[in-house]
This record gives C-alpha cells, structure tokens and sequence, in this order.
C-alpha cells in the first residue's frame, strides 16, 4: 500500500470531482466540503466518468445514465443492483490530499 | 333600532361585527378606526415587508362590504374619550356620537422598552400598514437594519428586512429568541437557522440609547458597546390599548376585563379582542380572538348561552423557510416529562410536555408538519396512554382519508382564520366546495399562513364529491415545491444561489435532477446576475461541450443561420487533424460537429477555431436554421438569411428550460422547415408569420402562428417576447411544443404580442438585463471558472509509508 501525494485542495473545488491515474489505476477525487472521498472513475455500468457527475451529500451521479454511486461505501444506490467501484483511502495534509492505493494491483494478473 | 358604536376597524373588531350582522339586525353601526385603511390581515403584514404579498392582497373587508352592510364607516378618527352617563363616545376631529352599545375593541399598541432618545428618524415600531410602508421606505438595499426584539413579530420583521436587501441584526434582551413560546434548546435551533439565513443575532443585550444626530446612526448597550444601524425596528412586545376601558369607567387590570360572555362590568359597554383580559389572560392571536367574537355577538343581540372558556396559547413563525410552532407550557417542570426528538444536521427539534399522561405543551422547530395534532390533544386534553410509544412519530395511515377522520368536528383547521373542521365540512356539503380555490372564497381557510393547506386538501378529499386533485408536479423530494412557487420563493426571498435554496427550503443536499434545474431558475429570476454554481450543473455545462458514450466530448462551433467562410473551414480542418478527431459530421442544424475529443483539449481547441460556441451541449439557442431567402433563391420573399443571423446573435449564449431550436424561412415553400422548430419566421410577401410549438421528434407537431407582422424587426421583437415568456414561465426541462400544449397559444399571445405596452416593454428588458450578463462559454478557455476544469491532475509525488 502506498499513499501518494495528489494535489491542493483548492485543485479539486467543493462538490466536484477531479481524476488522476495513480498506480495505473484511474481514480477520482471528490470535495465533498467536510471531507475528500476517492473512488475508481469508471462507473460500473458502462464505465462513465464519475469525476465529471453531479455530486448530491456523499454520492455522484454517473453523467452517462445517471447510476448513483455511493462515495463512502463505493456501492451503487440507484438503480438497486449489487454492484460496486473500489474506495480509496484519502487524507489531507498541509492542503494537500493523498490517496492510498495499491500499487500497480493488476501488474501480476 | 339601538346605536352600536365600535371603537376599533382591526380583525377582531370587524370579525365580530360580522357575527354581529349575522343575527337579527338590531342595530345602527358606526365604527370608528384610528388608521386609515379599511379592516385588513394584520398577521400578514410581515409578508408584505417579505415581498410575499401586497398591501391590497391583505385587505379583509373592502368599503362596498362596509356600504353593503350599512355600517357608517369613519376611518381616520380616533375616539379620545367615553362619557359612559350620557353614553356618548368623542373623536378627535371633535365629532360626537350616541351609543346604546359600546364595543372597544382597541387591540394593543407596541411596548417601547426605555431606550433614551428614542425620538429619531429612520426608529419604528411595526404594528400597522403605514409602519410597514414607512419601513419598507427605509429599507434600502445594504443598509445596516437592526431589530430590536427576538420575538415572533422581531424574527419576522428581520426576515422582511433581509428580503429588502438590508443587512440585519437582531438584538434581543434575554439570551433565548422567541423566550415567550420557546426552551433553551429550541431557542438556540431557531438561532442557527436564522444565522443560516445570513441574519445576525446578538443575544443578551440590553438596549440602553439610540446614537445619531436628528436620524439613527446606531445603538449603545448596557455593557458600552455599540452598534452602527441606518434604521431601527422596536418589536419588544404590546401592551393593551386600556385607555378608553377606564374612561368607560369598566374594570381593567392589565387589559380590560370580561366575563365568560364577553361583558365588562359594565351592561352597555363589551369588549373584544387583544385589548381584553378574561380569567387573567391576554391574548394577542386571532384564533381566541375570532372565538371572542361569536360569542360577544351572540350576548350582545340578546342570544346570550354561548362561553368563552379560554384557548391554549400557540404561536406560529411565519418566516418562510423556517418552521416554528410552540403551544402551551414549555418550560421544564418537575412533575413533567419532557419527551424529545432532535436531528441537528436538518435542523429539527421537537419536544413534547407531558403530564400524567396528557400533552402541557409543546415546541416544534424544523418541522411544524404535526403541529394541528398537538394542538387537538392540548384543547382536548387528550389521554396519551395509548399513543406514549408513538407521541413524536405516528404510524403512518394507510388510508388518507383516517387522518381526517380522526380529526374532531371542533378542532381548528386554519389557526389563521379559525375555520374548524365542521366549518369546511359544512362549506362541502352545503355550498358545493370540491376545490381549494372554492374552499379558500367561501370559508378563508388556508389564506393566512398556509400551513393548513395538507389538511384542507385532505378533508376536500375524503369529503367532497367532485374533488380533483390540483395535481401540481413538484420539482423533486429534495426541494418539494413546484417551479412556479420556486420562482416566488427565489425572487421574494432574494435566494442567489442553489445552494440557498436547497438550504433554506430543502434538505440541503439536493440530487442530479434539481440541481440542474435550481441552476436554471436562479439564473433566469435573476436574469443572469446570480451567483453561479458550476457544481449544480451537467457536466456538459462545465465544460461547454456534450459529453460522449466514452467520456469524450463533441466540439460544435456556432455559426449564425448556418452560413459559415471558406477561412472557418479551414480551421474546422485544421483542428479537426491536428487533434485526431474521430469524426466530422454535418449535422441536422446546419453545423459542423467535431467528436471523439478529449476533455483537455478542448481550450485548445477554441482557441484555434476562433469561433463562438454553438451551445449544442446545453439548453439553450441550438441554432436558427435558415433558407437563402431573397439573398439567392429566385422565389424569396423575404431576407431569411440576415433575419436569421441576427436572431441568432440576440438570443445566443441564453440558457432556456430545453434546448431550443429555431428557424427563418424566406418564402411558404419553408426549406428550414420552421413549422416543426420550437419558434421560427414564414417570410410572407409584405408580411412574416411567427409561429411557435413546432415539433420533429418522437412526435411530429405543427406550429402555432402566434402573429402576422410587416417587418422584420417586429418579427424579431414578437420571437423576443415570446422567447424570455417561455424562459419565465416554463418548467424545467419543459420544450416549447409542450409549453403551448399546457398554456394555450391563446394565452401565449396575451402574455407576449398582445400584452399590454408596459408588460411588453418588461419583458424584453428583462431579456435584455439577462444578455448583457451572458458570454460566450467559449471564452473560458482563457478564464476557467476554476484552474483544473479542463486539466488532468497530475500527482505530486509518492511517498511510502
């Protein structure tokens, strides 16, 4: 496990999201005002930018076909299907956020 | 016949001369009011300083009511002395007159604390129409306003300020707003809303001068400090106006004392209303008051039976947006329970006295929804034992119609107006009522503060034969209104942003359906000057640019009437290599669209296109498609290519409730087929047709000709009016064909091309405000709203841990 210092917090502005690709992975960062989430990018219904939804309490909405994701938990809230996106740990130091994620997950599949 | 005369033209003099009238005629009236104006709403009068309403909108009784009923009406005299041996009452324009009868109803008057140097211009009390007039005079936009009083009428009278663009304080005395009617807990929930709101509270301060040469410049307290101020509200309480009780010579303690039924201690002389004490109690709300008065009609025409035996105290804010209700004894006491609910992130506290298993009292802050079933237990004494595991949380009823049902006949609906259930009933069944509008003219229920309308709604439902729901689609759970009522709140309340709106009337989260939606009604009331929340929008709207199946993006520069250069094309190939476009395409508007574009390089892009935005991504002018009209075509009537053009550059970069697309053709032969465009122009020879609601989709729909005009520049004035009317009026997400499905093209016409010249004139510079506030989306390419809208974030670096 790695933490990686991402960017400023004023470079992700409140209730929106922002990508990076961190270990080879595509992960966005969500401002949600009292605290920074992460999540993969791509929502598990056809694989929508979630960086780029609209961001309502702790969850986004995929601009593509409107799935809902939850930020926390990762889990899609509407429509009711069991599916997920991987969460990541965030923290901010000196205005800066960090993620935490697995380095280079895939390399040995 | 025997001389009534009524001292006192308020609410509960009038309402119970109206009960009066409605026995036997006994009496010559005359009634005497010291203001000017005919009887009207004072409970209203703080949603006239809100914007909410108008001062005619509060009028109760017009003067034909006054002819009609034969009442000798004199308004503007106050009566200054009562001769109770001669029975004689005296104005003080010097006028005298007999009574038989003598009804005070005086009310009260504001209690001014001892401030010194109080005499000062810009100071006022808020007790009638021409306080409220002289307020809403001073009240400039970014004057600082301090109100002095954290009561109900204080808190209303900040709102109202804050409404009319002041910056407002509120200082109270004690350290609980609202003391009267609310614990420290609820006081302290009701102070962070109205902090929420952008209202500043000082508690615990004690007023002791007012500062300033000739007009107010600010406040000294006890402890020294001071406060700036341009103008001051005193709402510190009222005091019954007792005067004329002790000239009658009738006992009077702290107001004028009745009986049961109404009379003084004197036979001939009665009283009503906030001026009156009975077993001790003052009461300064309408519905006891309302009750007075039926049954001081009924003893006064000699039908005397009828009591009045009291009414719990209960008290409501009318604050739009913030809910409080507080009824009987709310302190903490030791032989009582308290039994509590609280949810401080939505603001909500509830809390219930109980007593050997029956409700003393309650307080509601943040939701008010149950406040008529508090009420009931309180007047009926109501035993709990039953309902202790569901005092704050009922089960929900399968059946809407049992709430109703479990009403009793006598509990009070509309605390505004006092109308009972029996009373609404009765209006059903007898005078054929089946809708709120009919319900609202026959009985005045749900006219004052609203809050009753669930109930009303739910009784016409379960009661009325020919019920039809006023199905009024609410914009979304989160904000549960509808648009029209969203446009009210936003503009009577001056809310500037989503974020305000959702805080104030909504839950304050909002979801990906009403925040697009919020997003277009601010801007549009506002007509652009809005504080805008790029976070509320699509992405699509973020970026200026409509986002594709896999996250990339389609780039359509705008090009007016579809008429484009030789050097544009170029550049439209120059780009479209440079960056790897996927696919150039012609499309169905007269533009070329360019897709398959990565979000980064779309400033890039811009940039070296060199044109506008063509909006292709947004709800907004799409295009105005156009034929080569008199320009080439042999049979061309009309210039549609210059018409074309320049409707497009009038309309552009506006956001609309859908994408709207339009339409100039030079002759009938219509070859940009404007009959089926949202709204377009039928060059005529001498004339052009405009026609509007056209539709080519999932259904085909011809449009409706809204006017024939000579020239063009009326033709481009009557799209304008007709294009800001839909912008104003439309719902969300509504296309202009389904707009003039709801509306009628009839109504169309009379509210856009055959309004009056003043409406009319209105509307196109509300059109014109809101273009000089647009640009060209475009042009964020050197001015992002924010740094990393386009870029990717790059990490900073690694660090193991």
């Amino acid at each position: 496990m790695k933490w990686f210092r991402v960017t400023q917090v004023e470079n992700i502005p409140l209730r929106e999201g922002r990508a990076v690709t961190l270990a080879d992975r595509e992960i966005a960062i969500f401002n949600l005002g009292d605290r920074f989430v992460a999540v993969d990018n791509a929502c598990p219904h056809r694989g929508g930018p979630l960086c780029d939804g609209i961001v309502s309490g702790a969850s986004v909405t995929c601009p593509l076909h409107g799935y809902k994701v939850c930020l926390d938990t990762g889990e899609v809230r509407k429509p009711d299907v069991s599916i997920r996106v991987d969460t990541y740990a965030v923290r901010v130091e000196d205005g800066v956020v960090s993620v935490r994620v697995e380095e280079a997950r895939n390399k040995a599949a | 016949m025997e001389d009534l005369v009524v001292v006192g033209n308020g609410m509960a003099g009038i309402a119970c001369l109206e009960q009066i009238l409605s026995h036997d005629r006994k009496f010559n009236v005359t009634v005497f009011g010291d203001e000017t104006h005919v009887n009207y709403n004072r409970i209203l009068l703080s949603s006239v300083l809100a914007g909410e309403r108008s001062t005619d909108e509060i009028t109760l009784n017009s003067l034909e009511w006054y002819q009609q009923n034969q009442i000798a009406l004199r308004l503007g005299v106050r009566v200054i002395d009562v001769d109770p041996v001669n029975r004689i009452v005296k104005g003080d324009d010097g006028s005298v007159q007999h009574y038989d009868r003598l009804l005070l109803a005086t009310g009260s008057r504001a209690f001014l604390p001892p401030i010194s140097e109080l005499d000062k211009e810009n100071v006022f009390t808020f007790r009638n129409l021409d306080d409220t007039k002289a307020i809403l005079e001073a009240a400039q936009p970014g004057a600082q306003a301090v109100v002095i009083g954290g009561g109900l009428l204080g808190l209303e009278a900040a709102r109202g300020l804050q409404v009319q663009g002041c910056k407002v304080t509120v200082v109270h005395v004690l350290d609980t707003l609202m003391n009267q009617q609310l614990d420290i807990t609820g006081g302290s929930y009701l102070r962070q809303k109205m902090e929420q709101m952008g209202i500043k509270v000082l508690t615990s301060r004690v007023t002791t001068r007012l500062l300033g040469d000739g007009r107010v410049e600010g406040l000294e307290f006890a402890s020294g400090e001071k406060l700036e101020a341009d103008l001051v509200v005193i709402a510190a309480g009222i005091r019954p106006n007792v005067d004329l009780g002790r000239k009658a010579g009738v006992t009077v303690n702290r107001g004028i004392v009745v009986s049961d039924h109404m009379e003084t201690s004197d036979p001939r002389v009665f009283a009503v209303g906030e001026c009156v004490e009975h077993r001790g109690q003052v009461y300064g709300l309408v519905a006891p008051l309302l009750e007075q008065g039926k049954v001081l009609a009924a003893t006064i025409t000699g039908n005397k039976g009828p009591t009045f035996e009291g009414w719990t105290a209960a008290a409501k804010l009318k604050v739009m947006g913030v809910e409080v209700f507080s009824a009987g004894d709310v302190q903490e006491q030791e032989d009582s329970d308290s039994v509590r609910y609280e949810d401080p992130a939505l603001g909500i506290y509830k809390k219930l006295m109980i007593r050997g298993n029956r409700l003393t009292g309650v307080v509601l802050v943040g939701d008010a929804g149950d406040s008529g079933r508090y009420m009931e237990w309180l007047r009926t004494n109501a035993d709990l034992v039953v309902r202790r595991r569901n005092l704050l949380f009922p089960e929900p009823v399968a059946d809407t119609g049992e709430g109703v049902a479990e009403m009793s006949d006598g509990e009070t609906v509309c605390g505004c107006m006092g109308v009972t259930k029996a009373q609404i009933i009765a209006a059903i069944h007898e005078k054929g009522v089946n809708t709120m509008a009919q319900l609202k003219e026959r009985t005045k229920a749900s006219t004052g503060c609203g809050s009753c309308t669930a109930t009303c709604q739910g009784l016409l439902k379960a009661v009325a034969p020919g019920y039809e729901e006023e199905t009024k689609k609410l914009l979304c759970k989160c904000v549960p209104f509808t648009q029209e009522n969203l446009r009210d709140i936003i503009k009577s309340q001056r809310l500037k942003s989503v974020q305000q709106v959702l805080e104030i009337y909504g839950n304050g989260v909002g979801c990906e359906v009403c925040k697009p939606a919020l997003s277009y009604l601010v801007d549009v009331v506002w007509c652009g000057d809005h504080e805008e929340d790029r976070s509320a929008r699509f992405i699509n709207d973020r970026v200026h640019a409509n986002i594709q199946k896999d996250g990339t993006f389609s780039v359509v520069p705008r090009m007016r009437g579809g008429v484009t250069t030789p050097a544009e094309l170029r550049r439209i190939a120059d780009v479209a290599e440079k960056y790897n476009v996927r696919m150039v395409k012609v499309t169905g508007s007269q533009r070329i669209d360019l897709l398959g574009v990565h979000k980064s390089d779309l400033p890039k892009i811009w940039a070296e296109l060199g044109m506008p935005s063509g909006q292709a991504y947004t709800k907004g002018v799409r295009m105005v498609k156009t034929c080569v009209g008199t320009e080439f075509c042999r049979f061309g009537v009309q210039d549609a290519i210059h018409a074309g053009v320049e409707l497009e550059r009038r309309l552009e970069n506006l956001y609309t409730p859908h994408k709207t697309k339009l339409g100039v053709t030079g002759c009938p032969r219509n070859c940009a087929e404007v009959t089926v465009k949202d709204i377009g122009l039928v060059g005529q020879e001498g004339s052009w047709q405009v026609v509007v609601g056209g539709a080519a989709g999932k259904h085909v729909r011809k449009a409706d000709l809204l006017i024939t005009v000579q020239t063009t520049d009326e033709a481009l004035d009557s799209v304008m009016l007709f294009f800001q009317y839909y912008r104003e009026n439309a719902n969300y997400l509504e296309r202009v064909y389904d707009f003039i499905e709801r509306v009628g093209i009839e109504k169309a016409r009379k509210e856009t091309v055959y309004a009056p010249a003043a409406q009319r004139k209105a509307l196109l510079a509300r059109l014109q405000k809101s273009k000089v506030l647009s640009h060209d989306a475009w042009t964020e390419r050197e001015t992002p709203v924010n740094p990393t809208q386009f870029v990717q974030i790059q990490p900073l670096e690694a660090v193991i841990q």
